[in-house]
Parts: structure tokens; sequence; C-alpha cells
């Protein structure tokens, strides 16, 4: 290693020109892909940071509105995203295997679970819409004590949501742009390193989810 | 290794200069060193146009009644501080500097992700553009700080442009930082340990860290305080149970730390020319690298000294006071090591060394005033005056500032293979220090007297001070203007620079060939001895 050059790198097709080797070029997107996903914990992270101090302001207003989150799409989609993480794993082994049709089946079944929930969060969004619980002006709260906490608390709702959702559609583009690299036979048992780092990016954005289902639907159903 | 790339020997020898001029060869261009330049330049425009609004703030305090309107003056502070802080400031040295010497500086090719790179030039470009549009259409009135319920309710200009210009240009910072840790974990050459790493690179690695864990969270932020201003469902607003001190905290979470990416490239930069104009090793390497990244932890823990006035839990403030005088210590131990770095040296006086001399003295006011700041009795009395803005300005301007245009002289020859006139260079860094303390030490009296920041009238006793600091602020842009007319004179017409000017250790002098070729060596280099081996040890025989 200590003696490479430049001139190595034309024997391997998926090596750029400034790494010496496979394995450095490995380590690098890896760490790289690591340290971006530390960045979106940070962003998340304001937003959790932000409902940890509402929450324990306004704890009896918080709880109160859970009971207009629609528990049991929640826990469908939390279902869904579990599994799509499943489907996920499975893409990642086969290609390591090498299988190019499971590598597009598990992709294609990871891509449709994806839409699946977001068709989903459609029908819970619009049920907040018809509901009036969308904050700005046209918001309305059944309990009047806590109308304009229970706002706050909707509105980090939909930031928080909104931005989960915001990271689903970019991974679903990632997923379909995986389908048509791996349908162009780009991958091999060599080399697949896309299929891996998009698939700890879905991990990640699904891990989101698991935190956000309870803080957001559950609180309230305790008492 | 004996292969030589056959162009090795002829007259004129490829470099990443001259291989290709065609726009395009500069616009889609993937080499770390050229996107270094396009960052350089727009930078220095930006620089100009921040100064720009300094000027207009000057000319106003010349006289106590102010010749310009309210509005106007607190849109000119609020796109002073915005274009200086987010757009010069933060991407200075490490998109400059950094992009162009830390993969040299550790012997690699190009960064880890050469395409990023070039995104990230792309995405502070779009987020400069979009800050400019809303300078044009009537700028923005909130201070740097975007301090809510007044940014996100009140204020009637370009919040959300502005806000959106940040945003953007943040993910360009986020991806710098991210190439850099990447690129100094993986792609160090044969020999690069971590304990050989210049401390050039430790400041850029120890930078990297909290524009990583920083940015993301002033970017979510600001992501908040838009959708509060389109929404106004009183996230930030107190009449309706949202909390604007909720906003302080989320802000200076990025904000304090980010005055650490403000200065530690100017350190790392001031470590490797006061080793280089001692010709000695540097004084406690280990100690020095360590204390960058100790910065950079620390960093994170101290934001609340921004809020001991806004509401803030008395013991909250307690615990954040004690956390800021610990920055001190490692920050400290930077001046220490230099100085004694220095100590029985043999010290020369060229351009960058005038420049290092002037970063420890401005430096070591502006921490030292820090700590007055830090003292909760003393900050009350203080909080936002002209004491405050005195501070800051000796760390940004008179560190990083200073360190900046060190660097640029410093690595001018590397860059452009051209010597700078020295003469003309000494004169003006004088020129920068005088104008530079004229401007801003009369603001420590005058903020200690009681003249309040962001004010655009003020009793007619501090008339004076005021006087003063506008003349030093003139002195100061001439200083400034010097450097851009003679290095953009010396980047064509300068002699042409030997490999080595300043006879400097590190593997850019000594092992890449000036101006460095694309791919920065013409053969693996391999490291062999100790940083800053000035002492003389011989280096095992050189592979090549």
């Amino acid at each position: 290693m200590a003696d490479s050059d430049t001139t190595l790198a034309i024997h391997e097709p998926d090596l750029r020109h400034h790494f010496d080797d496979s394995a450095q070029q490995l380590d690098s997107s890896t760490l790289g892909m690591w340290v971006f996903l530390v960045t979106e914990v940070m962003f998340f992270g304001g937003m959790f940071g932000a409902y940890t101090v509402y929450r324990s302001m306004y704890p009896e207003a918080f709880a109160s509105t859970s009971h207009f989150m629609n528990v049991t799409i929640g826990a469908i989609n939390t279902g869904v995203l579990i599994f799509s993480s499943f489907t996920m794993v499975m893409a990642v082994r086969s290609a390591q295997l090498g299988q190019k049709k499971a590598i597009i089946a598990f992709l294609v079944l990871t891509l449709i679970l994806g839409c699946l929930f977001l068709s989903l969060k459609y029908v819970e969004y619009h049920e907040k819409w018809v509901d009036h619980h969308i904050p700005g002006p046209s918001f309305q709260y059944q309990d009047p004590r806590y109308v304009h906490q229970a706002q706050i608390l909707f509105f980090l709702y939909f930031a928080m949501t909104g931005m989960h959702a915001i990271h689903m559609i970019v991974g679903a583009g990632l997923l379909t742009t995986l389908i048509v690299m791996a349908a162009c036979n780009r991958f091999s048992g060599a080399w697949y390193t896309p299929v891996e780092m998009i698939g700890l990016y879905w991990h990640f954005v699904d891990i989101v989810w698991i935190f956000l289902f309870p803080l957001l639907y559950l609180i309230g159903h305790t008492q | 290794m004996s292969t030589t790339l056959p162009f090795a020997h002829t007259e004129i020898r490829p470099n990443y200069l001259n291989v290709d001029y065609g726009w395009k060869s500069w616009l889609f261009t993937t080499d770390h060193k050229r996107i270094a330049l396009l960052y350089l330049f727009s930078i220095t425009a930006f620089f100009f146009v921040g100064g720009a609004f300094a000027v207009g703030m000057r000319v106003n305090l010349l006289t106590p009644e102010g010749i310009f309107a309210h509005d106007t003056y607190n849109k000119l502070f609020t796109m002073h501080g915005i274009i200086m802080v987010f757009f010069f400031l933060v991407p200075s040295i490490p998109a400059t500097l950094g992009n162009f010497l830390v993969p040299i500086m550790i012997g690699a090719r190009d960064l880890a992700f050469p395409r990023i790179n070039l995104l990230s030039w792309y995405l502070y470009i779009i987020g400069g553009v979009i800050a400019l549009t809303a300078v044009v259409q009537g700028g923005v009135d909130t201070g740097w700080t975007f301090y809510a319920p007044f940014s996100s309710t009140y204020s009637n200009t370009h919040v959300i442009l502005t806000a959106i210009g940040v945003f953007v240009s943040g993910f360009s910072s986020i991806l710098t930082g991210l190439n850099f840790i990447v690129t100094i974990h993986t792609m160090r050459a044969p020999g690069m340990t971590w304990s050989r790493l210049p401390l050039f690179v430790w400041g850029h690695y120890a930078t990297s860290l909290i524009q990583v864990l920083g940015t993301p969270v002033i970017a979510i932020t600001l992501v908040l305080l838009g959708l509060e201003r389109v929404l106004h469902a009183g996230i930030f607003d107190p009449a309706v149970g949202g909390d604007p001190v909720l906003f302080q905290h989320l802000f200076w979470f990025y904000s304090h730390p980010a005055v650490y990416i403000m200065i530690l490239p100017g350190m790392a930069v001031i470590s490797e020319i006061i080793s280089c104009f001692s010709r000695k090793s540097i004084f406690g390497y280990t100690f020095v690298a360590i204390s960058s990244i100790a910065i950079a932890v620390l960093g994170f823990l101290v934001w609340g000294h921004h809020l001991f006035v806004a509401g803030q839990s008395m013991y909250a403030s307690m615990v954040f006071s004690f956390l800021s005088f610990l920055v001190a210590i490692p920050s400290a131990i930077k001046v220490f090591n230099w100085t004694a770095t220095m100590y029985k040296g043999s010290v020369s006086y060229e351009t960058p060394m005038l420049y290092g001399f002037g970063f420890i003295g401005l430096f070591t006011i502006g921490g030292l005033t820090g700590l007055f700041l830090a003292t909760m009795a003393i900050d009350v009395h203080v909080t936002d005056t002209y004491f405050v803005i005195a501070h800051f300005h000796y760390v940004m301007v008179g560190g990083m500032v200073m360190a900046y245009l060190g660097g640029i002289h410093f690595w001018f020859p590397k860059i452009s293979g051209r010597m700078y006139p020295e003469g003309w260079a000494k004169f003006a860094a004088l020129v920068v220090f005088v104008g530079f303390n004229l401007t801003f030490f009369p603001q420590f009296i005058l903020g200690y007297q009681g003249m309040p920041r962001r004010y655009a009238h003020y009793p007619p006793e501090f008339q004076v001070l005021n006087v003063m600091s506008t003349a030093g602020a003139s002195i100061l842009a001439v200083g400034y203007l010097i450097p851009i007319i003679y290095l953009t004179w010396a980047w064509r017409k300068g002699p042409k620079a030997p490999q080595n000017p300043w006879n400097a250790k590190g593997l850019e002098w000594e092992q890449s060939p000036t101006p460095p070729p694309t791919f920065n060596f013409e053969h693996q280099p391999v490291v062999t001895e100790p940083p800053y081996n000035y002492s003389g040890e011989e280096p095992e025989v050189e592979i090549g």
C-alpha cells in the first residue's frame, strides 16, 4: 500500500482516481455516511429539544392532544416502517451475494412500503385539516383551556412529522435510483456501496419515526 | 518508486493552474485546489460587501445625530453581521486555505469526496445569492441573531429570504466539515500518523467537528423560525405561551460553537507561521493539538453565557459562567506555546510573521476581555454595549482576519507560483494593525462607559471616541485594499517562486511541486520525520 500509485487505479472500474484502493474508498464512504447521519441526529435533535421544553412546560395540554392523534394509523405505519427496514436489510444481503433479481425485488418492496407510509400519512394530515388542527389562523381546539398550548404541540407535530416525511420522500427517490442502477448491472458482490449507504439512511429515517410515534401519539394514553 | 511522470523535466511543468484554461474547467472542477480558489474569490467579494455596510455604520456614527434613518441603520448592522459571519468568517480559512492545503499536508491526491466539495461551493453561492437578493429587495433588520419574537412576528423586512440564504449556505459548511473529517481519517499518506499531523490539520479537524455537530441545529432553528413567521402559531411568542428564550438557546447552541469555527482555523494558520519563522519545532506539539479539540468540545457547553440577562435560571448562568472560564485554558495553552516557540528561536520578520505577532497580541486582548464577559456581574454591566462589539472584533478581525491574511501571504507562493512584493506587504500589515486598534480599542472604552450597541444615535460626550473609531476604520479599509492590489499584480507579474521560499517544513513545501500538479504529488509521498523538524534532524532516506 505504501507504494501504491495512481496507475493502480486503472484496474478497478469503480475506484475513483484519488483513492489508493477499494478498501480505502469503502472506509471513506462508510465514515462519510455515518458523519452525515450524525448531522441528521443534530438536525432532528433541535426539534426534539423544543418538544422536551414545551412538554415539560405544558404536560396536561400535550397529553390532551394525543387523543386527537390517529393511533391506529400511527401504529400501522410503525409496523410498515419496521418491515421496510427488514426488506432493506434483505436488499443489502442480496447485494452482498450478487443476486441482481433479489436486490431489485427487495428494493421495490421497500419502495412500496415507503409509499404506503406516505399515503397513510397523507390520510392523517387530511384528518387534521378537516379538524382544524393545522396551526395558524384557522386553528381550533376542543378544550378551551389548552388552545394556545395545543397549537404549539401541533406546530411541533407538523414540523417533526413533516421533516420526517421529507426524508421519506428523499429516501424514495434514492431507492428508485438504486433500482435503476441495479437493473443496469452496476452492482456486484465486490461493489455495492450505494445499496449499503442508502440502507443506513433508510434505517435512520425509520428510527426517527420510532421516537416520534410514542412521543406524539401515545403520551396521553397512560392516564 | 522509480516512475517519474513524463512531463517532470519539460520546461513548463503542468500544474493545477495551467492544465486547462476554459471556464468549464473551473466551474465543473473537482480539484480541491481550484475549488479553494473559487471560494477565495467569492469570499473576498462578500468580505467587501460586508465591509461596505460597516463603512455605512461608521459614517453614521461620526455625529451624535447620525445621518441615516433608524430603520436604515438597523439594516446596515444586520447585513454587516449576517454577511461577515455566515458568508465570510465561517467559510474563510477552512474553505480556502483548508481546502487547498489539508489534502496536500496529509499527502492525499484530493479530498475524500471531490464532487461534494464542488457541491459545497455551489451551495455557498446559492445561499449567498439568496441573501444578497434579500439585501437588494430592501434588507433585513433583525440583527444577525434573528431574535424572536421580533424576527418571527414584528419585523416587516425580508427575514424568511435571508434565513433561507443562511440555511442553504449552512449545508455548504456541513459538507466541507464532513469532507475534512473523512479525508483526515482515511487518506493520510504512509507515515503520516496522528502525532505527525501538522497543527493546521488538527485545527481544521476540530473546526470540522463543530461544523458537523452545530450547523444542523441552526438549520432546524431557522426552519422553525420561518414556519412560525408563516403560521403565527406562537411557538416563540410569549403572548400565547411560546418561549422566546428557547429560540436564543437553539440559536446560540450553534452560534457560540460557531465563533470557534471562526477562530480555530486562524490558530491553525498561526501555529504553522510561528514555527516556520522561528526556525523551531512548535513547543508542546501534543498540547497545542489537543487544545484545538478541547476548544471544540468545551465550545459546545458554554452557549448560555449569551443569556445571562435573558431570563435564564441563575443556577444555569453560574454553570455556564464556570464552563466559559474553562475555555480560557486551552486558548491560553496555545498562546503560551506560541510564545515559548519563539523563545530562543531565530525569529525573522517576513509578512506572515508580522500577522502572526498581530494575531497573538490582539487575540490575547480579545480572549481576556472574553473572561470579563463570562463573569456574570461584569456582563450585566456591559451586556449589549460596545464592549461586547470590541471584544468579539478583537477575536474575529484582530484574530481571524489577521490569520487569514497571514496565511494568504504565507501560502501565496504555493498557490500562485509567484512571490508577492515584501515591502508593500509589510507596509499593509502595519496599516492593518494600526487601523484595527484605532477602530476597536475606543469601543472598549465606549462600551464600558455605557454606549449601547445597535443604536443609530448617541449622547454628544461619546463623539470623540466614535470619531477615532471611524478614522481607524478608514485606515483599516486602506489596509485591506492594498493587498488586493499587490496580490493581483503579483499573481500575473510577480517573480517566480522557488519550490520552498520560506525553507518551511511540511509535505506541501517539501514534497509537492510549487504550484502543485492536479494530483498534488508526482509520486506517493512518505513521511519519515516528526512535524516541524526545524532543528535539523536528518530525515530518513527519501523515497522517490
